[in-house]
């Protein structure tokens, strides 16, 4: 498309009335345009989420605080994790596999456009459903507005003896709603990559973004889906007088744990096989060298995937499983760890001898990749069940989990943010702001979670409202406080740079970075129709064979 | 920059991907299996632990005359499809409707003994165990007929007007290819609640 189009379109969008521009978003089925509205989306809710985590943190800076009370503080933490999960991290990469993988693989659009909007707007509703428990959650007169049942919701705490009201019911159908939604979009994810690749990519020729999200599409499938499950008989169980998790009457707490982590540990890769990725376009295009061992990577993650749906129970340790059990879970936990290291020394092995240039989106993948180590191996203490016994339900989990969440899936995140910001609005993101948002998140990421770490090794439980002084808590906990705090402080350094840049950024053309997938070969922000006429690719990197003819990557591979 | 906008050489003519429908469709019974089997697990899980009665063994009676219902619409949607790909309108509306009627009839079956286990045994989905588990099972199947059912009716308006043609086989075929897992979710259902169940 020429610059031309592009003016007349930004001269024609002026002159329209804001409402016709509203219309045209509210009812749009465009892939990038819902790439757009999820990512959005969940950017306002990081917003929130991370509101409640800083009160949360501030909670805890000083032994015997009350900056909130006990009941608010349940609500936030709740709030917290289930926002994060459900209405951040999965919008996100939904949003991103949105606007990326048709573009990536030659396609115009997803298989099913009108499938895409309506699981967008599920999962939107699903968001605004749980924020608005704290208006309609109050259905006995002080029963308490948002949910305060833990992320878990274990039985039979979410039962309606221990949660009256309706915080949970906006709970369990926020999740239900944004779960059908999230179904839907992989199944859209996997039928595009399926059936709609342009001609001459073959499998073996994928990006690997596509084949990544390929694999996480089908881990939303085998995962969200007992989830929902789960959340129906819990329903059953509130508003028909069921009794699946109701001890009262021959029913079983521990069924609704091995249901919730069923879908909650491969939940886990299914947030961050999008972030692998990320990482495995980026690193690549800032060491100037192909992926080091792609079909390795591709089965890696494969393995990944069916690895991942046997570990659940490690959550459950302390339940008191049976010995074979536990042994079991440990062998298949620390299994995991085989595919994901090799995929570690992949990403080495691409940088291995590269020109590496340290651009932004290349720092944080960086980041990414040292931390994701970091949490893969706290992981693998934690596997060990005995271990496990002592850490679970302390602090050292919550470090964990939070180093492999804000360590890996937001750092990788934010290289994504910075490596296609350019493509999706068509100008660059301010390198010097990137710098000081990289630095600033780093020392403050570090300085809380590398330290929350030892408050849980000296016995400080989660979820704890408050503690006594001289327990060697005090002053770890003041330290992580503060850390959170520089983490908003680059945040909104990144919010800044989103916005300036958005505005006052260089122009970015169409292939700023040099890099070798198809998205880069159409403008930035690319054409409705994303491809003129469909491409045709013969390597892995056909913007590599396009500008150097005289050696194309189609003669080796 | 504008130089690599298009230069990406034209498509090959013989580039054969499978028909996304049937793709979608395929995901969406993969994920649907998986909140089945959760049903299933819960089921099997809860069997002989409820604290009072009444239990399986006194009130279900298996019903064989209704399961032969829906297997044989699995017979009559398939072969409906083939003769619509053959362009056979007139046989493919009648195996349509009798597929249609085979498939109410199940759920007639289905809803016949609910009032039976109801008004009879005095079994709901609050009585025990049992009761939350069958109703459960048994009503999401029954769920997923249903939504067939309004499928195949539409499909069935459609060829009424004589709208449905050879160029939509496809199309049922993805319709068709639900209502066969409906009727595969069934044999594991029946299997489950009637035969090990008992």
């Amino acid at each position: 498309m020429s610059s031309d189009a592009i003016a007349m379109q930004t001269a024609e969008a002026a002159g329209r009335p804001w409402v016709l521009t509203l219309h045209e978003w509210v009812t749009t089925v465009d892939h990038k345009r819902l790439g757009a509205l999820y990512i959005l989306y969940a950017l306002f809710f990081l917003v929130i989420g991370g509101i409640e985590a800083t009160i949360i943190r501030i909670q805890l800076m000083h032994p015997h605080n009350d900056f909130v009370s006990p009941q608010v503080f349940n609500r936030l933490f709740t709030m917290h994790g289930t926002t994060m999960i459900f209405f951040v991290a999965m919008p996100i990469l939904f949003g991103f596999a949105n606007y990326l993988v048709p573009l990536m693989i030659g396609a115009r659009d997803m298989a099913f456009p009108r499938l895409n909007a309506f699981s967008f707007w599920l999962t939107a509703f699903g968001g605004l459903l749980l924020y608005f428990s704290l208006l309609g959650g109050n259905g006995l007169y002080g029963a308490g507005n948002a949910p305060d049942v833990g992320w878990w919701a274990y039985a039979p705490l979410a039962s309606r003896a221990f949660s009256p009201g309706h915080s949970s019911d906006y709970w369990t159908i926020a999740l239900l709603a944004s779960g059908f939604g999230s179904i839907g979009t992989a199944i859209n994810i996997i039928a595009t990559i399926v059936s709609m690749r342009c001609p001459g990519m073959t499998l073996g020729r994928m990006p690997l973004l596509a084949w990544m999200n390929l694999v996480m599409s089908g881990m939303v499938l085998l995962a969200i889906s007992p989830l929902s499950a789960a959340q129906i008989m819990l329903l059953v169980d509130r508003y028909l007088g069921g009794h699946f998790f109701d001890t009262q009457a021959g029913g079983s707490a521990t069924l609704w744990m091995h249901f919730f982590w069923i879908f909650g540990h491969p939940e886990v890769y299914v947030l961050i096989i999008p972030c692998f990725a990320f990482a495995s376009e980026i690193i690549p295009v800032f060491s100037r060298k192909p992926i080091f061992g792609y079909p390795v990577m591709v089965g890696a993650t494969v393995c990944i995937a069916f690895v991942s749906m046997s570990v659940w129970a490690h959550h459950m340790f302390t339940i008191g499983m049976n010995s074979y059990a536990n042994s079991f879970f440990t062998i298949t936990t620390m299994a995991v760890g085989v595919p994901t290291g090799i995929k570690i020394f992949n990403w080495l092995g691409t940088m291995w001898g590269g020109k590496i240039q340290f651009k932004t989106p290349m720092l944080f993948s960086i980041g990414f990749l040292f931390q994701f180590l970091i949490a893969g191996l706290t992981g693998i203490m934690m596997a060990s069940s005995p271990f496990d016994w002592q850490l679970s339900g302390s602090y050292f989990v919550v470090a964990h989990f939070h180093y492999v969440i804000v360590g890996g899936i937001l750092f990788a995140l934010f290289g994504a943010f910075y490596y296609w910001y350019p493509k999706i609005t068509g100008r660059m993101l301010n390198e010097s702001l990137g710098k000081l948002h990289f630095w600033l998140f780093l020392i403050g990421f570090h300085l809380t979670f590398d330290l929350m770490h030892i408050p849980g090794l000296l016995g400080m439980p989660r979820r704890i409202y408050t503690y006594e002084p001289g327990r060697g808590w005090d002053t770890l906990n003041y330290l992580v406080t503060i850390g959170a705090f520089v983490q908003g402080i680059a945040t909104l350094v990144f919010v800044a740079n989103l916005v300036i840049s958005y505005f006052k950024g260089a122009k970015a053309g169409n292939d700023p970075w040099d890099a070798w997938t198809l998205e880069w070969s159409v403008s930035s922000p690319p054409p409705v129709y994303n491809f003129r006429s469909l491409p045709t690719v013969s390597s892995r990197r056909p913007l590599w064979d396009l500008k150097h003819p005289e050696d194309p990557d189609s003669r080796y591979e | 920059m504008s130089t690599i906008a298009t230069p990406l050489p034209e498509a090959p003519l013989d580039w054969k991907l499978p028909y996304r429908g049937k793709v979608g469709m395929a995901c969406l019974i993969f994920a649907e299996s998986a909140i089945f089997t959760i049903f299933v697990v819960a089921y099997l899980y809860y069997l002989g632990k409820s604290l009072s009665g009444p239990t399986p063994r006194e009130v279900l009676e298996t019903p064989i005359f209704y399961t032969i219902c829906l297997l044989s619409s699995s017979l009559t949607i398939h072969f409906a499809g083939k003769l619509l790909e053959r362009g056979r309108r007139g046989a493919f509306l009648t195996l349509w409707l009798l597929t249609v009627i085979l498939g109410a009839l199940f759920l007639y079956g289905t809803g016949q003994e609910w009032h039976r286990l109801i008004y009879r045994h005095g079994l709901t989905i609050s009585t025990n165990l049992f009761g939350t588990t069958y109703y459960s099972l048994v009503g999401l199947h029954a769920f997923h007929v249903t939504v067939g059912l309004i499928m195949l009716s539409i499909v069935l308006l459609f060829a009424l007007a004589g709208r449905v043609g050879p160029e939509q086989f496809r199309r049922v075929d993805v319709l068709s290819l639900y209502w066969h897992f409906v009727d595969a979710v069934w044999v594991v259902v029946f299997t489950v609640v009637y035969v090990l169940g008992r």
